[in-house]
């Protein structure tokens, strides 16, 4: 292997300047260490640490919204208060991920800047329309996080660009969203497939509003397009989202499962989340993560 | 570098790429902790960083600076065993021993952060460490008794 150097950051600006270098940024290496380990990509030769980097690590409330470090983990988004209130379907994805240890790695700027198609904290950030806070020595800016996955493993970011943070615009009244995945085994797994729903009732508790979007059955995790939820009983918005959903994903197999088998389920799943989306917007209280909440997913 | 395992600084100089298993094991000296998948899915490289636990296999040994390591070396005195090592002695909660030094680590962590666990609690805990001789049970069931012991029940 050829010789490699790391800096571990103590500012924002030194890891800037770092990856306006060619540094690649590495924070819990659960990606990254991983990936040259198994050798499907070698470790880059210019690291810079950023999972310290004080700048990247707060969960805040802005006027509008939540803003989330991008160095901010699983672990510590599963157990804040505000994300499982406010923003459940992020909380549920992040319990998911992994195991203990890899949650008190992993990061939500790496998980969203790996951009794989299964990662489980995408569709949440999709259906709470978040924004990526990119910035590099010479200029920041946001992203919708929809326009920032391009394929696999591919984002539109710039090579000098590291991301920042996340920004979750703030959720009206009687809003509720949820989380699920198909999965084999309740650690250490990889989704199937998984739904977001973010989901908001009127007064008569019917939907007003419902974004829903999809893990693993496309290049991206993808949102799925909805016409005329507003105004419906929510038994008919999942049900209507559940054929949306599988409608429109467009999965592969793989070891993992058949094309038929993840377009069947992510409908059920999308249906699922819609439903306990729903009922988080009704003000009960399903606590995170709704897999084993409400019993989807692998059984013990 | 300085490596702090065990409440002892290490000096030692490796290459930026060298994962954290590697040179505990190597230049550090102490092969407690075990290579298993390396691959982040196993949990046998399991050691606790700043208390809390991670898989020393993909976490980078050069991010490790300025923390504190404890490795299942730092769990008992050097002459008598953890209340846990003991319990999972005792429920037969170690058949090979492959994956116990990271099992004793993430239920240290467990316990440490929540001393009263429910089963369930203590299998999510554990949801990272896997063990191919024992079924678990002996495992966990030592994990219950350490918690009711410590609580001096």
């Amino acid at each position: 292997m050829s010789e490699s150097r790391l800096i571990n950051a103590t500012t924002l600006a030194e890891a800037l300047a770092a990856v306006a270098n060619g540094a690649r940024p590495v924070a819990g290496g659960s990606d990254l260490v991983v990936g040259a380990r198994q050798g499907k990509a070698p470790l880059p030769s210019q690291l810079v640490a950023i999972d310290r980097l004080g700048e990247l690590k707060g969960i805040e409330w802005a006027d509008d919204g939540l803003h989330i470090g991008a160095a901010i983990t699983h672990a510590e988004l599963e157990s804040s208060v505000n994300v499982a209130a406010r923003y459940s379907a992020l909380a549920d994805a992040s319990a998911l991920v992994g195991s203990p240890s890899t949650r008190n790695v992993g990061t939500l700027g790496g998980n969203v800047m790996n951009a794989s198609p299964a990662m489980d904290t995408g569709a949440p950030l999709v259906v709470f329309g978040a924004l990526v806070m990119l910035q590099s020595t010479v200029r920041a800016r946001t992203v919708a996080v929809g326009e920032l996955w391009e394929g696999p493993g591919r984002t539109s970011a710039r090579a000098d660009e590291l991301c920042v943070g996340v920004f979750l615009p703030s959720r009206p009244a009687h809003s509720g969203s949820a989380y699920v995945r198909l999965e084999y085994r309740r650690a250490m797994e990889i989704a199937v497939v998984g739904a977001a729903a973010a989901l908001t009732l009127d007064a008569d508790g019917l939907v007003s509003e419902l974004r829903v979007a999809l893990t693993a059955v496309a290049p991206t995790i993808i949102e799925v397009s909805l016409d005329g939820v507003a105004g419906l009983s929510v038994a008919d918005a999942a049900r209507v989202a559940g054929e949306a959903a599988s409608a429109q994903a467009r999965p592969i197999s793989d070891l993992r499962a058949n094309d038929r088998y993840r377009r069947h389920c992510v409908g059920v799943m999308a249906s699922r989340a819609v439903g306990a989306a729903a009922r988080r917007a009704a003000g009960e209280t399903i606590s995170v993560p709704v897999n084993r909440a409400l019993g989807i997913g692998a059984a013990r | 570098m300085i490596l702090n395992v065990n409440g002892i600084d290490y000096p030692v100089q490796v290459e930026a790429s060298r994962n954290l298993v590697s040179v505990l094991r190597g230049e550090v000296g102490l092969t407690g902790t075990k290579e298993g998948c390396d691959d982040c899915e196993c949990g046998a490289c399991m050691v606790l960083l700043d208390g809390q636990p991670v898989n020393s296999c993909s976490f980078l040994a050069a991010q490790a600076e300025g923390r504190t390591i404890t490795t299942v070396e730092g769990l008992g005195d050097g002459n008598s065993l953890s209340l846990l090592q003991r319990t999972m002695l005792e429920e037969g909660g170690v058949q090979c021993g492959f994956c116990t030094p990271g099992m004793l680590m993430s239920a240290t962590a467990l316990l440490a952060r929540n001393p009263h666990p429910s089963e369930e609690e203590i299998r999510i805990g554990l949801s990272g460490n896997l063990c191919r001789c024992t079924g678990y049970v002996g495992i966990v069931n030592a994990v219950m008794r350490t918690a009711a012991e410590q609580a001096g029940l």
